[in-house]
């Protein structure tokens, strides 16, 4: 008799990716939501705070990265709440694929509705915020690599709280000192560069966030994940 | 098909079906209450069980347990006289489970939910999911988003999987609710089919399952006992069957 063997299959993957993205092209709510946060925050700043060039060129980099720090965690409470309400959680613990793949596939799924065009729009409103020139390359790499390293730490937050009913705050909780080290690194790559020093050293660090993330958070998920749903 | 063992075999002149799924001394309990206990059941190709008991008395969580969703309380499950720590992966690639929530995604289409289960089980061509869907009555429906079907339809979706897998073992939970009478006809058919071509299906089920060979199995017969005197070696009963 042949042994079935331990396999996950790239077909899997990529058919939990079209669906997540599919899923998120039907419910646009889900993720045009944060953007809008991003874009209302971030134009409400000259406003509330000062129009001045040099104060905003001073604040934009940390201004920047906070918001996107905050809209990304305002899409993270949806990521397997769906999936938990409806059963098809159970299948994905039950199917004979690594549970590893089918969350990354979610959480690279979540990254590309929420955390990519974050990083897309996020030089839009450095010019808003009269952030200085050489900074915006900074701002995209780090931004690039800090959404990223924030879905796959966000999973880990919301696959722990996928059985409460009301866990976004603890969320919140969970998720925000993990994220602090992203912000921190972020928000002075982005700094340095506007006032045109090196900032070689803050990406390399958010480089090794993200590589670390993307071994171990989905593992952490996963368990979390088979956790909740076996007490549940 | 990984194996043809799953067929009954002829062997002088009785018949051997394949010992898949074996329970010992399974015990479930749900939020630290206890539910049953002491459940042996030995699973073989061709069988049909059908869990009773009144609500509460622990159906979905044994469904849920056997499936791998949940571990039991105390006991020990094994696959194909393996126990279930090592066959895992070959236990999951040989179950089709459909839990007490169908796993349907509102925002897609029937055809797509299909899909992805197919993907997921990692089988069957793209263009069976139309045929499976049309044999559980939804022809036409293959591209309409399911928040637009019925209670009955939604289930029908995923009782679809069922003309798709080939998997040995099917664990389902309340397959028949919301069915129509129509519909119940043509998945107890299914249900013997698959039982002929070797494989086993657990199920729970309110409405009187009417299929020849059926085995019930009522968790009322085992029922929970302490802990503690089960421990101490005190609490050996007889279940009745």
């Amino acid at each position: 008799m042949s042994r079935p063997h331990n396999s996950s299959s790239p077909g899997a993957f990529g058919a939990t990716l079209r669906r997540d993205l599919l899923l998120s092209g039907r419910n646009p709510g889900d993720w045009v939501n944060p953007l809008v946060f991003f874009l209302i925050a971030i134009t409400l700043i000259p406003l509330g705070v000062s129009p001045e060039r040099e104060l905003l060129a001073l604040l934009a980099p940390g201004l920047l990265w906070v918001m996107a720090l905050l809209a990304t965690l305002l899409s993270l409470d949806g990521l397997f709440r769906s999936d938990f309400d409806d059963g098809a959680l159970e299948q994905m613990l039950v199917s004979p694929q690594l549970l590893y793949f089918t969350v990354l596939a979610k959480v690279l799924a979540h990254w590309l509705v929420t955390g990519l065009p974050l990083t897309l729009l996020a030089p839009v409103l450095g010019v808003m915020l009269a952030l200085p020139a050489d900074g915006f390359v900074a701002l995209c790499v780090s931004l690039l690599l800090g959404t990223a390293t924030m879905s796959l730490v966000g999973a880990v937050g919301a696959a722990l709280t996928v059985s409460l009913r009301r866990g976004g705050l603890l969320l919140s909780l969970i998720v925000m000192p993990l994220y602090v080290p992203v912000l921190i690194f972020g928000a002075s790559a982005v700094s340095n560069a506007a006032l045109g020093s090196a900032v070689g050293g803050q990406l390399a660090v958010l480089g090794v966030f993200s590589a670390l993330a993307l071994m171990l958070a989905p593992l952490a998920a996963a368990a979390a994940l088979r956790i909740c749903v076996d007490s549940y | 098909m990984p194996t043809g063992l799953w067929a009954a075999q002829a062997n002088g002149g009785v018949i051997l079906a394949e010992l898949l799924l074996r329970l010992e001394q399974l015990s479930c309990e749900r939020d630290e209450r206890p539910l049953f206990s002491g459940l042996d059941l030995s699973l073989h190709g061709g069988d049909l069980v059908q869990v009773l008991g009144p609500n509460g008395s622990g159906k979905t969580t044994l469904l849920r347990a056997l499936a791998g969703v949940s571990e039991p309380a105390r006991g020990r499950l094994f696959w194909r006289d393996e126990p279930m720590s090592r066959a895992r992966w070959a236990y999951r690639q040989a179950l089709l489970y459909i839990g007490h929530s169908p796993g349907v995604k509102a925002a897609l289409t029937p055809l797509e939910n299909l899909d992805w289960y197919r993907a997921l089980s990692g089988g069957s061509q793209r263009d069976e999911g139309r045929a499976a869907l049309a044999q559980v009555g939804l022809e036409g429906y293959e591209d309409i988003p399911c928040f637009q079907l019925s209670a009955g339809q939604l289930r029908r979706v995923a009782l679809a999987r069922l003309y798709l897998s080939t998997a040995p073992l099917w664990i389902l939970d309340e397959p028949f609710t919301a069915i129509d009478q129509s519909g119940v006809a043509a998945l107890e058919e299914r249900l013997q089919a698959q039982a002929a071509a070797g494989g086993a299906v657990i199920l729970t089920s309110h409405q009187e399952v009417r299929l020849p060979g059926l085995r019930r199995l009522n968790l009322r017969d085992y029922p929970p006992v302490d802990p503690f005197i089960d421990e101490a070696g005190e609490g050996d009963h007889v279940p009745t069957s």
